[in-house]
């Protein structure tokens, strides 16, 4: 219950500050950050916050599944656009995959 | 009164039942295609077709998985947490790979949709495209997004980076097995992810870290981009 009260209080201060900034940054995302230095400083003990945390991640493909139906009635904004969502997804990723790939592996070697 | 079919716990009770129906599927077969979650997007709207039930009622109706999903956005602070952990000792490659891969990313989609015609809004929503599903919806929403098409995009983005990210690292030099997982999670987030724990475990960890890492930095930056950029 800790994990839940520690990741509940983080998005609800996150959420304040959000609104202070003019929601610049999403309330949960500065939640997620006040998680990670909570947990970074030692406010809360990692093994307070892992039970909820890993049920949480573990069903989150679950929570999408209502954005994803979402589709059935901005279907047309993706079908109007296809190539370009399709184009510019797949070449996108491909270019992190390689950009990614590179420089990681060339500023590994250059270490050695 | 809305009939039995469309109550809350009806429309929540379908949706658990379709994933887990899923999941089963996809455990016989382990095609990607048949990812549990994509059956479920597909089977839900194909019911709600069915029941004439419109996508407004459904969304209320599952209100409460949205909330669990800003729940675990934060509870990504605590992957993150654990996976800062393994980042000593490659500080340098890790923290140069996610920037530039961050910027590579979002700068090639924007100019490349941009080109072929896509407005503000569409752009928005394609912008994180590489970010794990909630992160990419919690940061395109705000900027004026559409969450379904960010959610959906991402989505396939992960899939194609699964079932092709390693032949793609492979013909192009790429064998290292930390830049592979690296490259894997940073492009196509849990999904991708999951693949790289398939090639080794020192895959899968990078590539958990690429993830969370990539997550972070799109946050970050992608308001500024689109603040000053387009």
């Amino acid at each position: 219950m800790i994990g839940i009260l520690c990741i509940l209080i983080c998005w609800l201060v996150g959420n304040g500050l959000s609104q202070l900034t003019g929601n610049y940054i999403s309330g949960n995302i500065i939640g997620m950050i006040l998680l990670f230095v909570a947990l970074s400083l030692g406010w809360v003990r990692a093994e307070q916050v892992r039970p909820a945390a890993k049920f949480l991640l573990g069903a989150m493909a679950l929570f999408f599944v209502p954005y994803g139906v979402g589709l059935m009635d901005s279907y047309r904004v993706i079908l109007d656009n296809l190539a370009a969502v399709v184009v510019a997804s797949v070449v996108s990723t491909v270019v992190v995959l390689l950009v990614c790939g590179w420089t990681y592996q060339s500023l590994t070697k250059h270490k050695r | 009164m809305e009939p039995f079919i469309a109550s809350d716990l009806a429309l929540l009770t379908l949706t658990v039942s379709l994933y887990c129906l899923g999941g089963m599927l996809y455990r016989r077969t382990r095609l990607m295609i048949l990812h549990p979650v994509l059956l479920t997007f597909v089977a839900v709207i194909v019911f709600l077709r069915a029941a004439g039930i419109d996508y407004a009622r459904y969304e209320e109706a599952t209100g409460i998985l949205r909330f669990a999903l800003g729940m675990s956005v934060v509870a990504l602070g605590y992957l993150l947490y654990e996976q800062v952990e393994r980042l000593r000792g490659s500080l340098l490659q890790v923290s140069v790979s996610t920037l530039v891969g961050c910027l590579a990313g979002i700068g090639s989609v924007l100019l490349i949709a941009g080109a072929l015609g896509a407005d503000r809004q569409l752009l928005t929503s394609l912008a994180p495209k590489s970010v794990t599903i909630p992160i990419a919806v919690a940061v395109s929403e705000p900027l004026g997004g559409i969450p379904p098409v960010t959610s959906v995009v991402v989505f396939c983005v992960g899939i194609f980076g699964n079932i092709c990210g390693e032949q793609i690292l492979r013909r192009c030099g790429v064998a290292e097995p930390e830049a592979r997982g690296f490259a894997l999670g940073a492009a196509a987030h849990g999904i991708g992810t999951a693949r790289a724990l398939e090639l080794g475990a020192v895959e899968g960890a990078l590539s958990g870290l690429a993830m969370a890492l990539m997550g972070f930095a799109t946050a970050l930056l992608l308001p500024l981009i689109e603040k000053y950029l387009y």
